[in-house]
């Protein structure tokens, strides 16, 4: 299987996701530069972390006007899979493969730790390898992972299981909802309507090595290997 | 044509939490100005153009604003001022 990290102006995770997936699972992959207009047959489109065009105007704001990005809404249409991480998940959203937005932390600080999240939804494409309620750590490393939407695609979202990872465990009761940047309803990534773009703050690809702490987050890209490929 | 230029302002959405704007609402207690009970942080900006009117400045600019300058999911936009340069 083939897959697509996009580069940006400012991607800084997207050697990261280039060893995740080669290293650790073992697949094909190739950066697509954000001037280009093809996605060079890629079977899976990754749009790392970092801070394209510097977050100026709004995170991911400029970064959905790069003229890969039109490809990679064709693809999101046609169905295939989209990976979006931390920069690459507000881009998302901007580009509205996503519902909603993320906002500045509550707290107004960056914050930088590994921590606690529930697996909500275990049918899915990118979370087949993990099960229902399944507790995974894997680091956060933002200043705007607010995420946030009108009440009505909250309650839509929520009611269509589209909520994927949700934070838990804060200082008190290790199942309850917890959210480091004040996350509506712990909101840590979602998938689209159709269920092939899952964007989420925590990185998955940052947590591929027990050697680095954790190793939760290789489910996300066993599971896409496992249903693409089959 | 004429050069244009059009000042806009973008703010939190209402309702939605604005940390910073409450940030700065302490900080004015702090300071003493208790007649303070809202704060909300946006952006200032100005954009340079040339329009053949002010209204098609004006009109443009809001085609910006929804498309790119401000979010609408999030955010709330308004034209403060046109002038001509």
């Amino acid at each position: 299987m083939k897959f697509g990290i996009v580069t940006f102006p400012g991607s800084n995770c997207d050697y990261d996701t280039y060893h995740a997936v080669v290293d650790a699972l073992g697949e094909e992959a190739v950066y697509l530069w954000h001037k280009d207009h093809d996605l060079r047959g890629c079977d899976v489109v990754i749009l790392p972390g970092g801070f394209s065009y510097g977050d100026y105007l709004r995170a991911g704001a400029i970064a959905r006007f790069s003229p890969i990005m039109r490809e990679v809404v064709a693809h999101a249409e046609r169905g295939a899979p989209v990976l979006a991480i931390c920069n690459g998940f507000q881009i998302a959203c901007e580009a509205g493969l996503l519902p909603g937005a993320l906002l500045r932390n509550a707290s107004l600080k960056f914050v930088c730790e590994a921590v606690r999240m529930r697996v909500e939804n275990a049918d899915t494409l990118f979370t087949n390898r993990y099960d229902r309620g399944q507790l995974i750590t894997l680091p956060i490393a933002h200043g705007d992972g607010r995420y946030t939407a009108d009440e009505e695609t909250l309650a839509r979202i929520e009611g269509e299981g589209r909520v994927v990872f949700r934070y838990v465990g804060g200082p008190g009761d290790a199942d309850e909802w917890w959210s480091p940047n004040g996350s509506m309803n712990a909101i840590a990534g979602i998938v689209s309507a159709a269920g092939n773009v899952l964007g989420m703050m925590p990185h998955p690809e940052r947590a591929v090595d027990d050697l680095l702490g954790s190793s939760d987050g290789m489910g996300v890209f066993e599971s896409i290997l496992s249903r693409v490929a089959a | 044509m004429s050069r244009f230029r059009v000042a806009v302002h973008i703010v939190p959405r209402r309702g939605l939490l604005d940390p910073q704007g409450k940030a700065v609402t302490d900080a004015l207690h702090t300071l003493g100005f208790s007649s303070v009970f809202d704060v909300h942080v946006g952006r200032h900006l100005i954009v340079e153009m040339d329009a053949r009117d002010s209204s098609s400045a004006e009109s443009t600019t809001r085609e910006m604003c929804n498309k790119l300058l401000a979010n609408p999911v999030i955010e709330d936009f308004e034209i403060a001022s046109v002038s001509t340069l």
